[in-house]
């Protein structure tokens, strides 16, 4: 017998897949999924499982200038979904070897829940976000490994960064497994809460959200921040930040 | 007050009750994360071994976090009742534990002590069980509640239609909404995890529910699952506000930092009730909760993560709910680590809750960055379904697109109900009986796509 696909010519369903990226209309083998609609799950699950293990190789990332590169005490992917707490602190030799070097704005390219949402995105952000961004001295850019978006804050601490981008992977999902975050913490230093900080999220090239607009929202809160001398639900305008969304890296 | 056990020639020293009781719990991250798991497996067995010698009276002498510090303790001491409590206060843990197995211990039994229960009491004896016994007793507990339908009765299985939507497109969540009517999920209510906590938004979203289900005169109740502020607000301007949703933990802490206090679950409760909106029932509120929430709100007091959900669960008995679920999966590897972890977890939450008095129902579900996938959720489903849950949530295809984990499908639900016989609620079911999308097998129809007319029009 072979699996129950349904006749696209006369299915329902095809018009209404147009309103929504869910799994609507799937076929039936009995009381289960159609085989076909079973695999196609798997096979965005394991994509998302590879982005989740993945490590950033910053050789790969064409970025346009040198960087620094930082591991967080979390010393590979088993531990770091494990402890949370690991990935929001420098190694201890890679915190003495970050110069200080004082400037307005620090981009962080952290792998976070997805190393290939950073090296994906990243690069592509960055380049539009300096463009947009005339007059602010930007200091060096900074790639971690293992990070969550707390790991930040020690860095731009260490740099001595008005402000600290974290630009960093999230959880990934079965419809996108490379959507990039932006965590804007003003004044960043060990301690800040979630609530001291802006996020820009869903940005990928599956209807999320492109290159140049995060740039643009990301410098508008910049001015934002730098105006108010704080970051996060100070700086609130529903037009143009996002609530941290749920499975915050 | 200090504890002790001798196991194999090496004695062990537990400094309290709190201590005691995360040392004995079976292995999970968060414990790990916060340290106060055991140190090896021979300790973990040796607080067991203390623990099954614990008078269960003694659980009455000691809080595990203070009195004075947490509003979940002083309700739990006020709304202790000795009378219940009397057919066990003679036991230990361990003799408690071999009690809820006996075969004298029936529904009637078990329905008796509820009210004489603490949190502690029943997370303790639940680390002294195993899965089967976690299954065994639960399935002796009926709780039944009602609002337009009877939710939680025998040969019963209840399911949430989760149609969320990335953007709260209302077409776009209409479309799942529909998928999951054919595939006859819903009875226990639908409800949408709105993407903002804009009141407008949820408005919309309220409206719109209660026209579907209107129009096609269906058994069942609908909510916006939004912050309990927006619910109120939503009540004052007149929305069609079934049932009353909100996220709560074990600790004062952990709830403040949701936004929520015992007052305003009070006031909500009475603004729903006020509504008088069920038919068959007065249960109007949802509450959602999850191992690990009060650890992810920094506000755990050292004390283990499945004693902390069990405290949320006398929060939420208070307020007699149509509807509780633990979002078992959801909230990361940090805090149940893999598939083994997450099973084990999603039956004790179901065996706590029903033994503290709730209808229990379980969100079966796993995140891309846990060690878990889908076989891990059919054993849990079928477990569940096993001790008998009052719910399941299911999704389209199993994969939420807002929320981006993966739940239970539609079709998952039809599995669960042909292997162990069991039927929606049996208001919903002569309802899928009414519009022709059951067979003469009680099994859904295979192309019915076209049974509820119109539902996609403007």
């Amino acid at each position: 017998m072979s699996e129950s696909r349904p006749d696209l010519a006369r299915d329902p369903w095809t018009a209404l897949r147009g309103l929504t990226h869910a799994r609507i209309g799937l076929g039936r083998a009995g009381d289960a999924l159609a085989g076909a609609d079973v695999r196609a799950l798997q096979a965005a699950h394991a994509a998302a499982r590879r982005a989740v293990h993945a490590t950033l190789d910053p050789t790969r990332l064409s970025l346009a200038e040198p960087f620094i590169e930082v591991r967080s005490r979390a010393p590979d992917r088993g531990v770091f979904v494990r402890r949370p707490d690991l990935g929001r602190r420098l190694r201890a030799q890679d915190a003495e070897r970050l110069p200080h070097a004082p400037c307005d704005v620090l981009f962080v390219v952290a792998d976070g829940l997805s190393a290939l949402a950073a090296a994906r995105q990243a690069p592509g952000v960055l380049e539009a976000a300096r463009a947009s961004l005339p007059g602010w001295s930007v200091g060096p850019v900074i790639v971690a490994h293992n990070a969550r978006v707390a790991l930040g804050d020690e860095i731009g601490a260490r740099v001595g960064a008005r402000c600290v981008v974290m630009m960093i992977g999230e959880r990934p999902g079965l419809s996108a497994a490379d959507s990039l975050s932006l965590y804007l913490t003003w004044d960043p230093k060990i301690g800040r809460m979630d609530s001291e900080r802006n996020c820009l999220s869903n940005i990928h090239a599956h209807g999320g959200m492109t290159h140049d607009e995060a740039a643009f929202r990301l410098a508008w809160l910049l001015r934002g921040a730098r105006t108010l001398g704080r970051s996060g639900i100070a700086l609130k305008d529903d037009s143009m930040t996002a609530q941290l969304p749920p499975g915050t890296p | 007050m200090v504890f002790h056990a001798t196991l194999q020639g090496e004695r062990y020293r537990f400094d309290d009750l709190r201590t005691l009781l995360a040392r004995a719990s079976p292995l999970r991250s968060g414990d790990e994360l916060t340290g106060v798991a055991a140190a090896d497996p021979v300790e973990r067995v040796a607080a067991r071994e203390a623990l099954a010698n614990v008078p269960l009276r003694a659980f009455l002498n000691e809080a595990v976090i203070p009195f004075e510090q947490c509003d979940v303790t002083r309700l739990v001491v006020e709304r202790h009742d000795a009378a219940s409590f009397a057919p066990i206060a003679h036991m230990t843990v361990g003799q408690w534990r071999d009690w809820l197995l006996s075969y004298e211990v029936d529904e009637a039994a078990l329905a008796a002590i509820t009210r004489g229960l603490t949190p502690e009491m029943v997370s303790a004896v639940s680390k002294l069980m195993r899965n089967q016994d976690l299954i065994a007793v639960a399935r002796k507990v009926r709780v039944v509640t009602a609002f337009r339908n009877t939710q939680g009765l025998k040969g019963r299985l209840g399911s949430r239609l989760q149609p969320n939507h990335p953007t709260d497109n209302a077409r776009g969540i209409a479309a799942s909404l529909l998928d999951g009517l054919l595939l006859g999920a819903g009875d226990a209510v639908l409800g949408i995890n709105p993407a903002t906590d804009s009141i407008e938004t949820g408005m919309v979203l309220v409206h719109m529910l209660d026209e579907i289900r209107r129009r096609y005169d269906i058994p069942t109740q609908s909510c916006v699952l939004t912050h309990i502020t927006n619910t109120l607000a939503m009540i004052e301007r007149g929305a069609p506000v079934d049932l009353v949703f909100q996220s709560i933990a074990g600790t004062q802490r952990a709830n403040e930092s949701f936004g929520v206090s015992l007052a305003l679950l009070d006031e909500a409760h009475q603004a729903a009730r006020s509504l008088r909106r069920g038919s068959v029932g007065e249960n109007v509120m949802y509450f959602e909760t999850g191992q690990g929430a009060a650890i992810s709100a920094d506000a755990h007091f050292g004390v283990d993560q499945q004693t902390l959900e069990v405290r949320a669960y006398a929060v939420a008995r208070d307020y007699a709910p149509l509807l509780v679920n633990t979002v078992v999966g959801f909230i990361g590897p940090e805090y149940l680590y893999d598939g083994k972890q997450i099973i084990r977890a999603g039956l004790e939450d179901h065996f706590c809750g029903k033994l503290m008095g709730l209808p229990m129902g379980c969100d079966v579900c796993y995140t891309n960055h846990a060690e878990a996938d889908q076989d891990d959720s059919d054993d849990l489903m079928l477990l569940l379904a096993a001790a008998g849950v009052n719910f399941l949530i299911a999704v389209p295809g199993g994969d939420d697109v807002m929320l981006n984990y993966q739940s239970l499908s539609y079709h998952d639900i039809l599995t669960v109900r042909s292997v162990y016989g069991t039927a929606p609620a049996p208001e919903f079911e002569h309802w899928l009986q009414r519009m022709a999308l059951l067979d003469g097998k009680r099994r859904l129809n295979a192309n019915a796509p076209l049974a509820l007319p119109g539902f996609m029009d403007e």
